[in-house]
């Protein structure tokens, strides 16, 4: 067993707002620079959707992520030697059409303008060329589904849908839709920096957050195709790939990265995993119906006497068992089973958890909303506007069962809840759909909890970074003393 | 007359090829050094994705040949004399060296079209890289000129340029053999100096960073801030 710590992730996608307050705060702090204008570390997509960049999920298209070839992992869009040739031109990375150009408006028009029968308009201007500008499309142009039915249409996790059911999906009036706010899984087995031809991206040991070393970086672009999520970004000013570092100097300060900090509905959880690194490959390897398990198996349980006593061995500090003993994604993901991994098909392994929607599989229960005569008390999660089969395809490697299982235990907290504050509903009934969605009293209280009644504190248990230490092993912080401070300090200036 | 054109040769052939390896090495290193960051291929294929192909790809394969070739002649003269001794085998070395020009020509071209086309890839186009454009451009025309009008260059560059690059190497400059030579293959030796005198200041520094120890390591990269082992057991 070789125990190490993660610092993982669960959204609660029932309660996201669809606000983008999220990717706001994100992209002030850290893609407010030339070349890096057209990235959103944090985006929120509405599904069914194409997302950003277009059609991301299509790995036909982009070929990220690994597949298994006569049972060896192999990455999907570059072999070994793959990345030598492909070192020249990479046929699988998106260009700036697939994402967006980004723009500003010529402001200075409204002012300037000579005087004519019109009134002046702030004209767009591309941040790539400074020339005017036709606006095509943006990051989030399918927002709402507004716009046009060609997003939503387009979504790949329709795959396997009737035609019926896809019809269904935009009929007028019976429309649906939720947000999927995305931002990098800091995976277990990340496809970039397998990828990296030049070894610039690594996952940190301490915590297990994958960043980019901007300095051994040289733009040989691998990242980019082989990350499934296109959470890996080119800065096309400074010649480097760049992603989301889930502001880890906010972490080791003990702040919450700023989305999470800012994040409206309360959506987001943050917490430590302690888990099995031995297993990686070979739970990457499992059929794609025993993926789930698999990768929630890996996780240990922090309780665990065993488990803590390999961890101390492997370094896990003991202040990092403990957050693990505290983690609100410990809870959603092994404890209770209702988080479940984004497209675990890629094989990526990714340690940001989604708890399925469930109010659009609610609101189909058109007028009288407690009617549940239906001898099957989870009848109205299979007969939901959102087919079942839609978000199995985003959170069950295209099987049911693990999401069915998830929306049931809501639905029967949910109920129980109902019957105890509205009391509009039987307890009998409550107390058996309970049994039925394997959940107990405490346990529904304590969903109940965590997903309604949480504070900061319950919703963010960062663990110390143990910096000190760390900068001890290092260098000498004396050394520094009335210099130029630690770290990269020359300014990130584009080569010749 | 004699005099200006022995000191031409001198300054052309002797003086500049220390000049530009002088600075090839000392910036090279010193920009290693103190600018890491500076250090990538400035890859421009998210701003434009399809002429890329046809001007990369081509240019790439063809260089990688002819200097390749250019390499091996300079290593192995001798060996090169006697491969080339058989006349089918010459043929397929020029040929093979011949095709290599033709695409480099051909990828640069198509380089310099879609540097001067999209707008979004002329925003990332800095004097430097016209400066080096215009420098290679020139390389390779004149390359291609002396290959079709001096033909068998595999075995003359043995035979002359090899011993002239060898004798700069030895610090000894031999003019001899170089002072001999046509004007075209002249301006090709004085313009190929130039090239490894201004590459630390272009983008051509990333052929010193191509990625070698990928073939070998194992796929995922974990990095440790602190042992804290370590730092355990120290009391
Ligand atoms: S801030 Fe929170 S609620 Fe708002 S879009 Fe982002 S994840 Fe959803």
């Amino acid at each position: 067993m070789d125990v190490r710590s993660q610092i993982s992730m669960v959204f609660h996608l029932d309660k996201c707002i669809g606000c983008h307050t999220c990717s706001i705060a994100c992209k002030n702090i850290w893609t407010d620079r030339p070349g890096a204008e057209y990235m959103w570390w944090n985006n929120v997509e509405t599904k069914p959707g194409t997302g950003y960049p277009t059609a991301w999920e299509d790995q036909e298209k982009y070929k990220g992520g690994w597949e298994l070839r006569d049972g060896k992992l192999g990455l999907k869009s570059t072999g070994k030697r793959r990345t030598i040739t492909n070192i020249f031109h990479h046929p699988h990375q998106p260009s700036m059409d697939d994402y967006y150009e980004p723009w500003t408006y010529d402001y200075q028009n409204l002012f300037n303008a000579p005087e004519g029968p019109d009134q002046p308009t702030a004209i767009p201007i591309s941040m790539v060329t400074g020339e005017y500008l036709d606006i095509e499309a943006g990051p989030n142009w399918d927002d709402d589904l507004g716009g046009s039915p060609v997003y939503a249409e387009n979504d790949p996790n329709l795959d396997g849908l009737t035609p019926e059911q896809r019809e269904q999906l935009s009929a007028v009036e019976r429309l649906v839709f939720f947000y999927f706010p995305r931002i990098c899984n800091h995976c277990l087995n990340p496809g970039c920096v397998a990828a990296c031809p030049s070894g610039a991206l690594y996952k940190r040991g301490e915590d297990g957050i994958v960043l980019l070393d901007q300095n051994r970086c040289r733009a040989w672009r691998s990242c980019i195709a082989a990350c499934p999520y296109k959470k890996v970004f080119y800065n096309w000013s400074t010649g480097k790939s760049e992603k989301c570092i889930l502001c880890f100097p906010r972490i080791e300060t003990g702040q919450a990265p700023a989305c999470f900090h800012s994040c409206v509905g309360r959506i987001r959880y943050l917490g430590v995993l302690l888990y099995d690194a031995e297993q990686i490959e070979s739970v990457a390897k499992r059929p794609d119906e025993e993926l789930i398990d698999a990768h929630r198996d890996m996780v240990l349980d922090p309780f665990d006497p065993a488990v803590i006593e390999a961890a101390l061995a492997n370094g896990v500090h003991e202040s990092v068992i403990d957050s693990a003993q505290k983690s609100p994604v410990y809870k959603y993901v092994k404890t209770w089973k209702i988080a479940l991994p984004p497209h675990i098909e890629f094989r990526t392994l990714p340690m940001l958890f989604y708890v399925p929607p469930m109010s659009p599989v609610m609101a189909s229960r058109e007028g009288e909303t407690v009617d549940h005569i239906s001898d099957n008390l989870f009848h109205d999660i299979d007969e939901s506007r959102v087919p079942m089969q839609f978000l199995a395809n985003l959170f069950g490697a295209g099987h049911e069962a693990k999401v069915r299982y998830a929306l049931r235990k809501q639905k029967a907290v949910r109920w129980y809840r109902r019957a105890i504050t509205v009391g509009d509903v039987d307890m009998e009934t409550a107390m058996r759909m309970l049994t039925e969605a394997d959940c107990t009293v405490e346990e529904a209280e304590a969903i109940y909890k965590l997903t309604s009644l949480c504070t900061f504190d319950d919703r963010f248990v960062i663990p110390p970074a143990h910096r000190e230490e760390a900068i001890q092993m290092l260098e000498d912080p004396m050394e520094h003393k009335q210099s130029v401070g630690f770290g990269f300090v020359a300014r990130p200036r584009r080569g010749m | 007359m004699e005099l200006t054109t022995a000191f031409l040769n001198l300054l052309f052939f002797a003086i500049l090829p220390y000049v530009a390896l002088f600075t090839f090495f000392l910036v090279t290193i010193q920009r290693y050094r103190s600018q890491k960051f500076t250090y990538s291929s400035l890859s421009s294929q998210m701003l434009e994705n399809q002429d890329h192909f046809w001007g990369l790809v081509p240019f790439h394969y063809g260089i990688l040949t002819v200097l390749g070739g250019h390499i091996i002649a300079f290593l192995l003269p001798a060996q090169v004399l006697l491969w080339n001794r058989a006349l089918p085998r010459l043929y397929i070395t020029e040929f093979v060296m011949l095709i290599g020009g033709v695409l480099t020509v051909v990828g640069l071209l198509n380089l310099i079209i879609r540097r001067v086309r999209y707008s979004k890839v002329r925003r990332v186009t800095s004097l430097p890289d016209w400066i080096l454009y215009g420098l290679l451009a020139n390389q390779v025309v004149t390359g291609l000129l002396v290959a079709l009008l001096y033909p068998w260059g595999s075995s003359w560059f043995a035979a002359t340029a090899a011993p002239y690059l060898w004798s700069i190497v030895k610090l000894n400059p031999d003019l001899a053999y170089v002072s001999a030579v046509p004007f075209l293959v002249k301006l090709h030796v004085v313009n190929a100096w130039l090239v490894i005198g201004f590459f630390p200041f272009t983008r051509l520094v990333h052929i010193l960073v191509v990625p070698n120890p990928y073939l070998w390591r194992k796929p995922q990269v974990v990095r440790w801030n602190w042992n804290r082992n370590d730092i355990r057991n120290t009391n």
